[in-house]
């Protein structure tokens, strides 16, 4: 790289690195020292004591526990569904693939509201409250898709003629998929067990919902006890020991050479094909299940929204703008759907503005250069939501910066989750941009500047955008950070559900469903124009 | 004056040298083609000359200008790119006016010299296509209308043909050989293919392991190739290992040949050029046809011996695989090289 290039790399990663800096380094940071430190002196006595008692033993344990077996019953269910949409070519099935997508999009608190919808009290599955099987299923509900997408994509991509050349060369279809096909598979299959491990590892909205006062990760502990014992060491502590604990595990991923499939692999021609005689039945059981799985929460939770004391009515949404009216703690939900609105517009342009920032910076390192800057860039990924609004909480909190009551920290919190996620978007699609345009557009007299604006700019309009709908609908579903910081006047929509639900009474129930419903079709809408808009792959999903 | 000089490049990736002391002069309105295999460093110094790569020493003249520090947009040459590199963003009259827009031409005038262009490479009327619609000897083409439009006084053409097939290519080849003839601009094109390296060039440069082996007329490259290395390089298999005695004589498997002007003594690589290989029935050489191969409508045959490496030539209609053969050799067609 040449001096002038290198500067022009930096002054493209100050604004990324700054927002990060404020935003994430300084409260995570003064998290880790609240935890270790005690009036002023290292004390790690108290470190030691919070990783010993069984408290934290049992929730370390049931975190690990439930997130291992939730990545392995979404990859065993949703295999099929990989086959279906990797090698079979049957109608509907690009309507499949979109349907797919919409749990994974839902804000946790939707789903978990989903599911108190399927498990109502009078139901036939109400043995089924505040178990751990019910925070598995939905789970499951929730990364499906990974699972499904990512290994079906990879799956396309795998040239069918080498199980046929395994298959002439005498092995059986069983084997020629094990030999074959299984090991091509390996590298996406790894990346989306890995995804969907973080992901239930590091769940909070889903479980706190749905767990009860039993069952809890070491999110909703965290949440638990600073909320209710206001014990900002313990949680500090515990937030340390999930951050290792997430920074091992993406570690291990690395270093396993663990890559998700590209995206750019393509095949040429199609290779999908109708399926064969009894794989007729095995396509019917994947639509079949994959339809109760999916359509079953999401139906009852819509169904429950108008299912009042009177009949079918929409009661529970008229009561949104009147409810609370007067009393000093609750906030009409109507005003909730403003502030979400409002806050995810900030917090998306926020995120599209430093997060494809950070890409292009990213993209001028070079894919050898860039490890070690997107590793850190990936961090708030792994860092929980909980403990990026913890980190806000108690450090964002005193001079020189007080942001306490400023209207820029639940955006900026926001924006900080949604960065990894624009950065995984953009950042493939630049380096898609084959170099021989730049080198065609600078041959033909445009600048380098020009050749960014004429070529490289134009070419990330699609992904930008696509990048943009996902952030917003992160931003809208945000729940684990914004819990911490959104000011009890200014609830957003999932905060209110929450907090809905924390509420005696059918009333109350009725417009968490109502709220989730709208929050439902809030976060399809922004998934849909998504769709429509580019071909790109969400957050490299 | 030469449009191009390169003078003493040399570039090294990391530690691997890639390019070392390459001096080659083009002249006005010439072509020529820059003819290497993979790995021979030719598109480095076709991307060296446009501007889009540094040498590590040594520059580059256009005009007799030195434009070694000037950036790929700064250098008005035209470079058309092996895999096209068409804009999928912009319709082909896009890509066509691109380098027009740059060099701040009004919209009005774009579009009458887009369209003449578009004329001269046969594609009159496509501007509003889409690039990913064209067959590919179309987009070749827009990818060389699109080099020619800012009207460069070099273009460069990267392995321009290595993606069409063979029957497109021939007749590709005849119209570039024109369309250049007609515009009087200067070209320089990298090529593998020996072929298409003589149909196109009045020159070919042969690059080999980063050093020019030979600059020469097609013909003269074909026929007096300057070292074993180039003869296999163009084609020829009849090369094996000789020796010039000081009177003047060459030794080597196939025989013993008066060499008119031996232009050294000594260790030499000789080549057997297959039109001098005939069949006679008091010829020295017995052997058995081991193979028939067709190019170019014509029927060769590998005739091998017990005692000489195998000789390649123009079979006899009648002949079959295994038959026994007598050969002679003109020695008009034996060429001596350095080895």
């Amino acid at each position: 790289m040449t001096g002038s290039r290198r500067l022009v790399t930096a002054a493209v990663f100050a604004a990324p690195l700054a927002f990060l800096a404020v935003f994430f380094a300084v409260p995570a940071g003064t998290l880790v020292l609240t935890g270790l430190r005690d009036g002023g002196t290292w004390d790690l006595g108290a470190v030691a004591d919070v990783l010993t008692s069984s408290s934290t033993r049992r929730v370390a344990w049931f975190t690990l526990w439930q997130a291992t077996v939730s990545t392995l019953a979404t990859v065993v269910l949703a295999l099929p569904a990989a086959w279906l949409l990797g090698r079979l070519r049957v109608p509907g099935r690009s309507l499949f693939s979109a349907v797919l997508v919409v749990p994974f999009v839902l804000p946790t608190v939707v789903v978990g509201t989903a599911f108190l919808a399927v498990l109502r009290p009078d139901g036939p599955l109400a043995d089924l409250r505040q178990t751990a099987t019910a925070v598995i299923v939905a789970h499951v509900f929730f990364n499906y898709a990974v699972v499904a997408r990512t290994v079906g994509a990879a799956w396309l991509a795998i040239d069918p003629s080498t199980e046929e050349a395994a298959r002439t060369l005498g092995a059986s279809p069983w084997t020629a998929f094990r030999t074959v096909t299984l090991p091509q598979l390996r590298p996406a299959l790894a990346g989306a067990a890995s995804i969907v491990f973080l992901f239930t590892f590091t769940s909070f909205g889903v479980v706190k919902i749905l767990g009860g006062p039993r069952i809890a990760t070491i999110e909703v502990e965290i949440h638990r006890v600073t909320t209710e014992l206001l014990d900002l060491r313990v949680a500090a502590v515990l937030s340390l020991l999930q951050l290792s604990a997430v920074v091992a595990a993406l570690m291990l991923y690395r270093r396993a050479g663990v890559r998700r499939g590209s995206g750019a692999i393509r095949a040429g021609r199609s290779t999908l094909r109708r399926p064969r005689g009894a794989e007729w039945g095995v396509v019917g059981a994947t639509v079949v299940s994959a339809g109760v799985l999916l359509g079953v929460p999401i139906g009852s939770l819509v169904w429950r929204s108008f299912d009042t004391a009177d009949g079918l009515g929409l009661a529970y949404y008229r009561a949104l703008d009147t409810v609370g009216r007067g009393s000093v703690a609750f906030v009409p939900p109507t005003e909730a759907i403003h502030n979400s609105l409002l806050f995810a517009f900030a917090a998306a342009t926020t995120a599209l503005v430093v997060g494809g920032l950070a890409a292009v910076g990213l993209h001028r390192l070079g894919r050898r250069a860039r490890g070690f800057a997107d590793s850190s860039l990936m961090l708030p990924l792994g860092t929980s939501a909980v403990t990026v609004g913890l980190g806000f909480l108690i450090a964002l909190d005193e001079p020189p910066l007080d942001l306490r009551t400023s209207p820029i920290l639940i955006p900026a919190a926001q924006a900080v989750i949604a960065i990894p996620f624009v950065v995984r978007t953009v950042l493939p699609a630049l380096d898609a941009v084959p170099s021989r345009l730049r080198d065609a557009a600078a041959s033909l007299g445009a600048s380098p500047w020009r050749v960014w604006t004429s070529v490289d700019l134009r070419l990330l309009r699609r992904p930008a955008l696509v990048a943009y709908g996902f952030a917003f609908a992160i931003s809208l579903g945000e729940f684990g950070a914004t819990v911490f910081i959104a000011r009890a006047d200014a609830p957003t929509v999932p905060v209110a559900i929450f907090r809905a639900l924390g509420q005696p009474g059918a009333i109350n129930v009725g417009q968490a469903m109502a709220l989730s419903t709208i929050l439902l079709v809030m976060t399809t809408l922004v998934m849909l124009v998504v769709d429509r808009v580019g071909d790109a792959r969400v957050g490299g999903f | 004056m030469s449009a191009v000089a390169i003078v003493g490049v040399s570039k090294s990736f990391g530690s691997v040298p890639v390019l070392d002391d390459v001096s080659l002069e083009i002249r006005d309105g010439s072509t020529v083609s820059l003819l290497g295999p993979s790995g021979s460093g030719k598109s480095t110094l076709l991307r060296i000359v446009a501007g889009l790569e540094r040498a590590d020493s040594g520059g580059v003249l256009i005009d007799g200008v030195d434009v070694t520090a000037r950036p790929a947009h700064d250098r008005g040459v035209g470079v058309v790119f092996q895999d096209q590199a068409l804009f999928p963003h912009l319709d082909v009259g896009g890509n066509v006016a691109y380098g027009l827009r740059m060099a701040g031409v009004v919209r009005a005038s774009r579009s009458g010299r887009v369209a003449e262009v578009l004329a001269a490479v046969g594609l009159p009327g496509y501007e509003a296509r889409d690039p990913a619609t064209l067959s590919g000897g179309e987009a070749q083409r827009v990818a060389l209308a699109r080099a020619l439009a800012p009207s460069p006084r070099v273009v460069l053409l990267d392995e321009p043909l290595a993606a069409l097939d063979q029957l497109l290519r021939e007749r590709l080849l005849l119209e570039l050989r024109s369309i250049f003839d007609a515009l009087g601009v200067t070209v320089v094109a990298v090529t593998h293919d020996p072929t298409e390296a003589g149909a196109l060039g009045q020159q070919v440069a042969v690059l080999l392991d980063g050093r020019i082996a030979q600059v020469d007329d097609p013909g003269e490259v074909l026929a007096r190739p300057a070292s074993a290395a180039v003869a296999g390089l163009v084609g020829h298999r009849n090369v094996a290992e000789g020796v010039v005695s000081a009177d003047g004589y060459l030794s080597c498997a196939w025989g013993r040949f008066s060499l008119d002007d031996a232009p050294v003594v000594g260790q030499v690589a000789v080549l057997v050029r297959p039109d001098g290989v005939t069949p006679t029935d008091d010829g020295s050489l017995t052997g058995n046809v081991t193979g028939r191969v067709f190019r170019g409508g014509s029927a060769f045959a590998v005739v091998e011996g017990e005692s000489w490496p195998a000789l390649d030539m123009r079979a006899d209609p009648a002949w079959r695989v295994g038959d026994a053969v007598r050969l002679s050799i003109d020695p008009s067609a034996v060429h001596v090289m350095a080895r």
